[in-house]
């Protein structure tokens, strides 16, 4: 089976698997209004409803099944979320109220549905992320978002971060390299001192890298807006197409709320 | 003809009071190519800034085909005159190769068809035109720079001002980089240090000396000119004559 082709190896392209489905040619706006609005409805469903997570869980396999993103490409995305978990866990060992007993430990109840809480909404919002990060190019989204009229301030540095992640990430790998090749070894404690100087001199390289990039956006007429380079059009049907997705969302946590009255 | 580039008792002092420039003047006609020499620190690139505006506030005036680089004029000023700065990575700053070289355009008010067909155009003048939807960090070190000229071309300008355009240029993207400075019908000034280059692509050239312009003249005579040169500290690499160069 041919592996997905990714293209490049930049923090936004890497994301991005190249394949031809409905759901990647969608407008990057209006996939991101439909994962936002989605991530509410699961947000607004109460834990205990374990059914609608179900059902939520299935819409993104199905999404993921639409867009031909496989599961080995999303499984190993969703380590981003391994810090989140730790915290999740320990929620039914600090909640209060009526406890139960698991394996011989007393866990709180409402921290343990809280905790179940936490995991199960962010593991669906890591996946509509990922999801939406696999079919829209970092660009796309960008542009998406200032269309969206995200302040453009906003954007803008997230676009430079995305081009220049990497020539900070070199100056970072340079540096080493000459701390190294003069005798430097990072051994414990005593050599923090070092790292922080190199952090500083860092930092000062990308401030002036920073006014120089902004000499040169000068210098080709910039006055503070970037300008919108890709007329992209939305059709009706595509808001359509992208809130199926939301509005079954909404239909489930209605009825979660519903029962749980 | 009025002159692309007139430069006219130029001085400057930085804020912090170093004053880099001590009445500058100089005067480019259209469709010439002019070399800017001199030691590191003379106020070259100090110089370049004032061409479009980017550094200002000191003595004298500089004039783009008679346009005053002054500060209600900095539109048009910065379509004339197309700097491409020393470090590539500076000058593209857009996702990809086609956004960074649309940019300059866009800012000037093209759009759709029009603005496409500025972008391929510039692309094709520097050979570059298969790579427009690679982000830039994708390319070599002197495709970058190639990239970096046609983000300037793409604007049409009156003249191109190149600020060491051969630095970290391996031999063969240097070679690449004049054929395609030379095919260009445009008027050009180039700061460098590589005098070779100098005497390859500029019939003219300029020395700054610590803020004054102490040379002018024919880049094969100033560089056959012994004392001149050893004073600006300028140096032809070992085994270069320029007496074996053909005109
Ligand atoms: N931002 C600045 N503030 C103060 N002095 C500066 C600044 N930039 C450059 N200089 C000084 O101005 C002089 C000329 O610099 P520059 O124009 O960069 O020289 P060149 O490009 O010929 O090497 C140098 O002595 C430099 O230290
Ligand atoms: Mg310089």
């Amino acid at each position: 089976m041919p592996s997905p082709h990714t293209h490049g190896h930049d923090v936004g392209e890497r994301l991005f698997v190249h394949r031809h489905s409905t759901i990647h040619r969608l407008p990057a706006e209006v996939k991101t209004v439909a994962m936002v609005l989605f991530i509410f409805t699961v947000i607004m469903t109460p834990p205990n409803q374990f059914w609608a997570f179900g059902l939520f869980a299935l819409m993104l396999v199905a999404v993921a099944a639409f867009a031909k993103i496989p599961a080995r490409v999303i499984l190993p995305r969703m380590l981003v979320e391994v810090p989140f978990i730790f915290f999740a866990l320990l929620m039914p060992f600090f909640g209060s109220g009526p406890t139960v007993e698991v394996w011989g430990l007393s866990l709180s109840q409402a921290g343990l549905l809280a905790g179940w809480g936490i995991l199960i909404k962010g593991t669906l919002g890591v996946v509509s992320s990922i999801l939406l990060a696999a079919t829209t190019p970092a660009r796309d989204l960008l542009m998406g978002l200032e269309r969206l009229k995200v302040p453009e301030l906003l954007v803008q540095i997230a676009s430079f971060m995305l081009r220049y992640t990497h020539v900070v990430a070199d100056e970072m790998k340079r540096m080493k390299l000459a701390r190294e090749s003069r005798g430097f070894t990072a051994t414990g404690i005593r050599s923090w001192p070092i790292i922080a100087q190199s952090g500083g001199a860092l930092f000062i390289r990308s401030y002036e890298r920073g006014e120089r990039v902004h000499l040169a956006m000068l210098s080709r007429g910039y006055t503070g807006r970037l300008p919108q380079l890709v007329a992209v059009t939305t059709t009706p049907t595509d808001w359509v197409t992208a809130m199926s997705l939301p509005a079954v969302g909404l239909l489930i946590a209605l009825t979660a709320l519903w029962i749980q009255r | 003809m009025t002159p692309s580039l007139r430069i006219s008792g130029l001085a400057f002092a930085y804020p912090d009071g170093y004053q880099a420039l001590f009445g500058v003047n100089l005067e480019i006609a259209k469709g010439e190519r002019v070399a800017l020499l001199g030691p590191n620190g003379a106020g070259k690139t100090t110089l370049v800034l004032h061409l479009n505006g980017l550094l200002s506030g000191g003595e004298g005036i500089v004039e783009v085909a008679g346009l005053p680089v002054e500060k209600q004029n900095f539109a048009e000023i910065r379509r004339r005159v197309g700097v491409v700065f020393q470090d590539p990575d500076d000058q593209l700053f857009m996702p990809t190769v086609r956004d960074d070289v649309a940019f300059g355009p866009a800012n000037m008010g093209l759009s759709g068809s029009d603005l496409d067909a500025r972008v391929d155009e510039a692309l094709a003048q520097v050979a570059m035109s298969e790579y427009a939807d690679r982000p830039p960090h994708h390319l070599s070190f002197g495709q970058r720079r190639r990239v970096a000229v046609a983000t300037v071309l793409a604007m049409h300008p009156e003249i191109l001002v190149l600020d060491e355009p051969s630095s970290n240029l391996d031999p063969a993207s240097r070679r690449e980089l004049a054929d395609i400075l030379r095919s260009l019908d445009i008027t050009l000034f180039m700061v460098t240090h590589d005098l070779p280059y100098a005497l390859e692509l500029c019939p003219r050239s300029v020395v700054l000396s610590e803020g004054v312009v102490v040379a002018d003249g024919p880049t094969r005579d100033i560089l056959l000119n012994d004392p001149l040169m050893r004073a600006n500290r300028l140096e032809l690499p070992f085994g270069f004559d320029p007496r074996n160069v053909p005109a």
